[in-house]
């Protein structure tokens, strides 16, 4: 039992990585796509995930003191 | 050779040589500390078992639609080229260190030496950090190839530019024998994430049933529009953090 958990688990880490959001946004994404036939919906999402993805990233290091950043 | 065939050669080969070189750093420290005999032997078992799933995997990806794969391939690669490209862009904007091999191979001498000592049969740790180190790195070359390949029905041009990338890095690290410092990685890892999201846009959006405009075309605007976004956002957290450190 304990293995298979093991494998999940790195499959998991392996594909979806360390943004699940990501992930899902993709999925979402995707559907949209097959909903509407259009790439328009697919570039807006994946460049709003990845802009909000960094700039997250970006303010918790800013409100992090000086000495405790990265 | 057309232009997506050239995308795809060349986004295999970074991303493959990108994958070698963080397995070479790995070998060369288990290898010079402890024991060459069982890091290759590490090595060896490592390629043994990426051929199996290789073997297995590639007969089964060739036979699924065309639609489907690109689909499902598209998206796979979205989520891997997007978390390949945030990372780039934060290392590019010094909010993420950067990737240095000296220093990981220092890491990794200095934990080799930690381990218990060597007798004179065999070393397990040296195996099995470098089945480890190989066969992770390597999955991910194996997977980039073979989804590269599959969707533009090229897989022997894929696992070309997968081999000579490779090669290039084990030859390379033999004729240096030390860890790859020199490479540009971090930027080389930076036009992977493009390449990856932007294939990643346009494979996904295909299987999807959007219709790009210009077919194949589009790829040549796609690739060059993820990478001047991803510069912007480098460009735009850089000049707040500035902005930040001035007030």
């Amino acid at each position: 039992m304990n293995r298979i958990r093991a494998l999940a688990q790195f499959i998991w880490d392996f594909v979806v990585g360390d943004d699940w959001r990501v992930a899902l946004g993709v999925v979402i994404a995707l559907a949209l796509t097959a909903l509407l036939h259009t790439w328009v919906p697919l570039a807006l999402l994946v460049a709003a995930m990845l802009a909000f993805s960094v700039f997250e990233v970006a303010g918790e290091a800013r409100r992090r003191p000086p000495g405790r950043r990265r | 050779m057309t232009g997506t065939a050239i995308g795809l050669a060349v986004s295999v080969f970074l991303a493959c040589a990108v994958e070698g070189v963080e397995a070479l750093t790995i070998v060369l420290a288990v290898g010079t500390t402890r024991s060459w005999r069982a890091t290759f032997t590490g090595l060896g078992a490592a390629l043994v078992a990426l051929a199996i799933i290789t073997a297995a995997l590639g007969p089964a990806l060739t036979a699924i639609p065309l639609g489907v794969l690109r689909v499902i391939v598209g998206g796979l690669l979205l989520i891997f080229g997007l978390q390949w490209l945030r990372k780039a862009i934060l290392r590019a904007s010094g909010l993420k260190a950067l990737h240095d091999e000296d220093a990981i191979f220092e890491r990794q001498v200095a934990e080799a030496e930690d381990q218990a000592p060597l007798d004179d049969q065999w070393d397990p740790y040296s195996f099995l950090i470098a089945f480890k180190g190989c066969f992770l790195e390597g999955l991910e070359v194996v997977f980039i190839a073979l989804t590269f390949g599959a969707n533009q029905h090229d897989v022997p041009l894929a696992a070309m530019a997968a081999l000579v990338a490779v090669a290039t890095v084990a030859i390379a690290g033999l004729l240096v024998s030390a860890p790859l410092s020199q490479v540009p990685e971090n930027t080389m890892k930076f036009v992977v994430g493009v390449m990856l999201t932007s294939f990643g846009i346009f494979w996904g959006g295909e299987g999807a049933h959007a219709n790009w405009p210009g077919g194949d075309a589009a790829l040549a605007v796609v690739v060059p529009l993820v990478a001047l976004f991803s510069l912007g956002l480098v460009s735009m957290i850089r000049r707040q953090n500035l902005a930040v450190g001035a007030a």
